[in-house]
């Protein structure tokens, strides 16, 4: 039963509630992945990501130390392992290495790795105080890179622990000579390229790039005037998605710093945001506790679903989003999953406006379409 | 008199159309255009047929459009009350039996569904609030005490204002800001127990602002005041307000951002009202503004309650919800009001 609903479902989303939700966007419904006899704030969702390439499981970490593996064939929890003490602050960064080995970081910068069939940490590095981010690299999965308040990105290889890969310099001091402070709160590895890309507090994207000499960022960029918390990097390259915590997002070019445009709607802070491998859509949640998913080409808000509680970070499967996943064997069973999610299905909204609109688009000119389409090839 | 009513006329009936039922349309229209056909004839009779398109916009001479158009509106208005007329005399003559009332439409019973609303039964928002940072609050915790006070060197009405809102909320108290910055208040405050720090803002002496600030963790709201009268300014005021505290009322909150606002104003009383005093402090939300109302009522017999307002009187609108203490430059914003986004459309409240 509950591997039917999760199998249909492309968004997960890990809330402020310790509930790990689960949004199909081709059926407009929204699951509750959680036991809701005992929920508690302790179970806090705080870091998503999948635990193997075929995406079947789902590695959930929690505020107080735990990390969950949900697998989305059966729909249910299926285990539990502790990763570090509730002291140490809640998890900046999860991410999976090759045949279940485990990278956690927490916000007092312990960088963990962990084998399963150990209970004590394989290696653990120290990344300095106060991390906001870990991520790993998607190409190269032993990378990965660090960052927090006034503690600078650092790219570290995990296969040689000792000391880190790369060490950013801040930046040159301003023009009254004073120290500029640092806070690196997300960041991302651009492909096919050693760069990286990372966003502040004080609303810079700064492009760092290990390959050249320079160990201060190549590039420089302002949006808005509030802290960026999240960033993503789209399928189409050279731009960046940045949120801020005012709810405003906006894609950056990554040639020249300058703001592309920017996606409306949001009404509350940015807490995850993550951008399609393949579409060019980006889904996006935070503390209004909707999750929005916006095109990236017109920049229109293609799906606007309420999930009552606070957000906090999210995760796509790599597959077509409004595509129903492997569910259309069983029809009878999802079927009845429908009838009994009636009002589930009633709290969503389908933004039908854009979509009306687009297909008039589509019908006016489809010329206009085809001419984009080979303009792209060309490229 | 060259006057043409073909086009105003064809208006009148669209808009007729519209408007109406369609089982009384019938009716009324044959009527409708019985006058018209009259007025029309006897228009054509004295003057030259216009083109049907012809409107009074068209004519040059700028005080003979005035005229015109004075004219034009006479005309549309005594229509409107015929029309008027003819329909209470309808609803007279057919007595018990007559048709109800027809609704007025209005911008608040045409709102917007909004999905965020509120089920009561819901188990998961059921959790959310409690285990809020209110909820010590409303567990009987922690009793509220609060600190008030201004931008720095308040005038006048604002200096006013501060103490009769003393008055109207128990346990608190108005200190001079002596110029601190509010970073440094809020740890000062959390030291002695407050749960609340409002912070009221003025422009040019009258306060235009207000910041509240639920402590030890926030969340902030920042709210524009507007129309503030004082108690010297209210007619048929009561005598001043006893210190007794005072009932609350929380209208019409009724999606999840209105429910965390109106618990956080619940959350500035204490939560068991002395009914000796017999007061009543209102917070009545509509169209996303919040009025503020202060009354004594009175049990006159068992039928009638008299109310008398103590005052002061304002109007509240949200402009932010700030998750944790007041922190305008660094906070996270759980909800920021955006103009002409989130306000293009007049029939959606976020309250």
């Amino acid at each position: 039963m509950m591997g039917d609903r999760s199998r249909l479902c492309s968004v997960w989303l890990g809330s402020e509630t310790g509930i790990l939700k689960g949004v199909s966007l081709s059926r407009k419904q929204a699951f509750n992945f959680c036991n809701s006899s005992h929920l508690s704030r302790d179970q806090e969702v705080r870091a998503l990501c999948w635990g193997d390439p075929a995406e079947s499981e789902l590695l959930v970490g929690s505020v107080d130390g735990t990390v969950k593996t949900f697998s989305t064939e059966k729909g249910a929890f299926t285990e539990t392992r502790r990763c570090g003490e509730p002291a140490d602050g809640c998890f900046t960064g999860l991410a999976a290495l090759s045949d279940s080995v485990l990278v956690t970081c927490g916000e007092c910068g312990k960088l963990r790795v962990w084998r399963e069939d150990r209970s004590e940490p394989v290696t653990e590095l120290d990344a300095g105080k106060n991390v906001c981010r870990m991520r790993q690299d998607p190409v190269h999965r032993h990378k990965v890179a660090t960052g927090g308040k006034e503690n600078g990105l650092k790219i570290w290889d995990l296969e040689r622990p000792e000391t880190p890969v790369f060490t950013a310099k801040n930046l040159r001091d301003d023009w009254l000579d004073l120290r500029r402070p640092h806070w690196v709160r997300d960041m991302a590895f651009i492909p096919d390229s050693d760069k990286v890309v990372t966003c502040t507090g004080y609303h810079q994207v700064h492009v760092f790039d290990p390959s050249s000499p320079q160990r201060r960022p190549v590039l420089e960029a302002e949006y808005g005037e509030h802290p960026l918390t999240a960033l993503s990097l789209p399928a189409a390259g050279n731009t960046v998605v940045v949120g801020n915590t005012h709810g405003q997002i906006a894609m950056l070019d990554l040639r020249k710093g300058l703001v592309r445009g920017c996606l409306k709607g949001l009404a509350g802070g940015v807490r995850g945001l993550q951008c399609h491998p393949s579409q060019p859509v980006v889904a996006s949640c935070g503390l209004d506790r909707f999750l929005r998913i916006h095109n990236l080409e017109d920049r229109k808000l293609q799906h606007k679903v309420y999930l009552k509680s606070r957000l906090n970070c999210l995760l796509l499967a790599s597959r077509d989003l409004e595509e129903g996943g492997g569910a259309t064997e069983q029809e009878g069973g999802s079927q009845e999953v429908k009838e009994e999610e009636d009002e589930v299905w009633d709290t969503m909204e389908q933004v039908q406006e854009v979509e009306k609109r687009k297909t008039t688009e589509e019908e006016e000119e489809p010329q206009k379409k085809s001419k984009k389409k080979r303009k792209k090839g060309q490229d | 008199m060259d006057i043409t009513e073909v086009p105003v006329s064809q208006d009148n009936k669209s808009k007729k159309k519209k408007n109406k039922k369609p089982k009384k349309n019938s009716e009324s229209q044959e009527g409708n255009e019985a006058e018209k056909k009259e007025v029309e004839e006897k228009m054509e009779k004295s003057e030259p047929a216009f083109p049907p398109t012809f409107s009074v916009s068209e004519i040059k001479n700028k005080q003979r459009r005035h005229l015109m158009f004075m004219k034009l509106k006479q005309e549309k208005r005594k229509q409107k009350m015929q029309l008027k007329k003819k329909k209470k005399k309808e609803r007279e003559a057919l007595g018990d039996k007559a048709p109800p009332k027809e609704i007025p439409k209005t911008i608040e019973n045409q709102r917007v569904y909004d999905e965020t609303t509120v089920d009561p039964e819901d188990e998961e928002i059921a959790f959310d609030e409690g285990t809020d940072e209110f909820s010590a609050y409303f567990n009987g915790l922690t009793n509220p005490q609060v600190l008030i006070t201004t931008s720095d060197r308040p005038r006048g009405r604002t200096v006013r204002f501060c103490e009769q809102l003393a008055t109207v909320i128990p346990n608190a108290y108005v200190y001079y800001r002596r110029g601190l910055a509010l970073k440094r208040i809020i740890p000062q405050c959390v030291a002695r127990n407050f749960t609340y720090l409002i912070v009221v803002n003025e422009d040019r002496k009258v306060p235009n602002g207000l910041v509240l600030c639920h402590l030890p963790d926030g969340p902030t709201a920042h709210f524009k005041v507007s129309s503030a009268r004082l108690r010297k300014e209210i007619k048929r005021r009561g005598k001043d307000p006893t210190e007794h505290y005072p009932e609350v009322i929380l209208n019409n909150f009724t999606t999840r951002l209105g429910h965390s606002i109106g618990r956080m104003f619940a959350a500035l009383f204490p939560q068991d009202p002395q009914f000796v005093g017999r007061q009543v402090a209102t917070f009545h939300n509509q169209r996303d503004f919040i009025f503020f109302r202060f009354h004594r009522y009175i049990f006159k017999n068992e039928k009638k309650v008299g109310i008398q307002e103590l005052g002061p009187r304002f109007t509240l609108k949200l402009r932010s919800l700030q998750k944790g203490t007041f922190d305008s430059k660094f906070g996270e914003y759980e909800w920021v009001l955006k103009r002409h986004e989130m306000d293009a459309c007049r029939r959606k409240f976020q309250l």
